[in-house]
């Protein structure tokens, strides 16, 4: 039996009126490969943001790693130092270049000495290689490039866990399989991943299991093969159906 | 190059009757203004000469401005001790000039020293003590106290309205509350207020014994009064950030203060340097208030001189020179400010 790393017990979550998740039970075993899909508004983002809290749940219990989310802010930045992830936006930071980007946290968080934060830095950009980018500010760079910048720096603080949050969606066609390539690697380098995403083929590929979401709950969860092949729920298939054309 | 300016004027002046009419006007201003000015500032001025009576010729007096220069500069500092004024302001230009031409990661030692060293250095100079001898505050004016003012003001008024404006975004009610009133007072009240209630009405709240410098008082006031209003320009540019930045350096594992420090001031700073520029301006043309406590900076001293039996009618002559040098050196604050804005808009792209 394998470590469980992420356990969600009958997590629920309300914006002001509105229930955003419904009863969430949903355990990660590590590198274990989760894919969740589902239509938009059916709280997929909100699900894997409560994971490293940048929302908070209302209802129910969340542990990380043996860590029990809470108020408690220290604990919550030491899971999100062992949490990586990755946003649709990208979100890099402007004003500093890639490789500044990526050195930011672990000088500031992880207290590396500079020299060793550059090396780790340019290990990972060559990993997703944009190591000739370093030097360049994010506006130079395109989507494609900025988005396996945006994992780089995830992986500078050498997470156990990657969230990624639709991180094709932002992306034209032609850079959607670089991006996608970048995470099938780290995928088989044994990262444990939840992957927010509609890229069915990705899943198919990497995912060990498939979460289908709606309207605040999951409604099927099976392993890939399964999923595909015998979809039980209608709204699952409905999805499916008109996702894989 | 005739032709090009006949079609350029054709073109941006004389385009159609109302054009030309208001084209005609400013000439007509233009001409109404700017040669008697040059007329009296330069061509009929005196320039050389010790007494009021040397101005003969029938236009500015300049006498006036270079018998009272030391004053103007300086206040009633004591001559023999002047240097460590212009010690003091050497120290400080040249710091700044240093900066451009040293490399990016030093500069920010360079603004370290400016914000908590200088002053220190510039405080012991000017006052004295360590050997120096003491000059009391009271001594103290003319455009040397214009530029301790505002500097000192900048110097204060910054940090403290970075972080109101931080409080004023907290989610901790108390931190946020305190910030809103404290700001909010503050800009309710008017800069002639704060100056009389530091002068006047608050050493009489102190226990008797204590004492604190009636100009430190009076500094500490503008700077707090400008600190509110830094607080809101400061606070639009925190609002003008995405949730994003946020988000992501918070997925990095920063803390509260490693996220604003790194990554969410920079950035919104950078948005609103042209208000902050904005209110430093503001500031520095404000510091001639404190005439009305009994201190006297640039504009001050010109009150004072033109009161002196010897100098009456002077007061042209001082108004002229006193604003050049408000313009002088608001124009280099906002030159300075442009410069500063071109090159981080040109670093992001």
């Amino acid at each position: 039996m394998k470590e469980k790393v992420i356990e969600l017990v009958e997590v629920n979550k309300w914006y002001d009126k509105f229930h955003v998740l419904k009863d969430i039970n949903l355990s990660v075993f590590a590198g274990e490969k989760v894919i969740i899909c589902g239509p938009s508004g059916s709280g997929k983002s909100t699900l894997i943001r409560c994971v490293n809290r940048l929302e908070e749940h209302q209802q129910g219990s969340i542990v990380v790693r043996g860590i029990t989310l809470s108020h408690n802010t220290k604990n919550v930045e030491k899971i999100r130092g062992d949490v990586g992830m990755v946003f649709q936006q990208f979100n890099l930071f402007p004003h500093l270049t890639i490789l500044d980007n990526c050195t930011l946290a672990p000088t500031w968080v992880r207290k590396l000495p500079k020299k060793d934060a550059e090396q780790l830095a340019m290990e990972y950009l060559k990993k997703v290689k944009i190591e000739d980018q370093a030097k360049k500010f994010p506006g130079q760079l395109s989507g494609g490039q900025q988005q396996r910048a945006a994992i780089a720096r995830a992986l500078c603080m050498e997470p156990k866990i990657m969230l990624f949050d639709e991180p094709t969606s932002a992306l034209d066609p032609e850079m959607i399989k670089e991006v996608l390539d970048v995470m099938i690697d780290l995928a088989k380098g044994g990262m444990t991943m939840i992957v927010v995403s509609h890229e069915m083929a990705f899943a198919k590929e990497v995912a060990d299991r498939v979460i289908f979401m709606d309207e605040g709950r999951i409604v099927e969860e099976k392993e890939t093969k399964e999923f595909f092949a015998n979809p039980e729920n209608e709204r699952t298939k409905l999805f499916l159906s008109q996702i894989l054309g | 190059m005739l032709i090009n300016f006949i079609q350029w004027s054709k073109k941006s002046l004389f385009s159609n009757w109302w054009n030309s009419l208001i084209t005609l006007f400013c000439i007509y201003l233009l001409f109404s203004i700017i040669p008697p000015f040059i007329n009296w500032a330069i061509l009929d001025a005196t320039f050389s000469g010790k007494l009021k009576t040397d101005c003969t010729a029938g236009g500015a007096c300049w006498v006036f401005i270079s018998v009272w220069f030391e004053k103007l500069m300086y206040g009633f500092y004591p001559v023999e001790h002047i240097w460590r004024i212009n010690l003091s302001f050497i120290i400080f230009i040249g710091t700044i000039g240093f900066s451009f031409f040293v490399r990016e990661k030093y500069k920010l030692y360079i603004l370290f020293f400016l914000i908590f060293i200088f002053p220190v250095i510039a405080f012991i100079l000017i006052r004295g003590g360590f050997g120096l001898t003491i000059v009391e505050t009271r001594e103290w004016g003319g455009l040397a106290l214009t530029f301790i003012l505002a500097i000192f003001g900048i110097i204060l008024s910054f940090p403290l309205g970075v972080l109101l404006a931080l409080g004023r975004r907290s989610e901790l009610p108390v931190i946020k509350y305190f910030c809103i009133c404290f700001i909010e007072t503050w800009r309710g009240i008017p800069l002639l207020t704060v100056l009389f209630a530091a002068a006047v009405m608050f050493p009489l709240l102190l226990p008797s014994g204590t004492f604190v410098d009636k100009l430190l008082r009076v500094a500490i006031g503008i700077a707090i009064f400008e600190s509110a209003y830094v607080a809101e320009v400061v606070r639009g540019g925190l609002q003008s950030l995405p949730r994003g930045q946020y988000d992501a350096a918070k997925s990095i594992g920063m803390g509260y203060w490693q996220m604003n420090f790194f990554v969410v001031l920079p950035q919104a700073i950078k948005t609103v340097i042209p208000g902050i520029t904005n209110t430093f301006i503001a500031l520095l043309k404000d510091t001639p208030l404190i005439y009305l406590v009994g201190m006297a900076e640039i504009l001050g001293i010109v009150n004072m001189a033109k009161a002196n039996p010897y100098w009456l009618g002077m007061a042209v002559e001082g108004y002229v020179f006193a604003a050049i040098i408000f313009g002088v050196v608001s124009f280099i604050l906002s030159s300075y400010s442009q410069k500063l804005e071109k090159k981080f808009s040109t670093e992001n792209k």
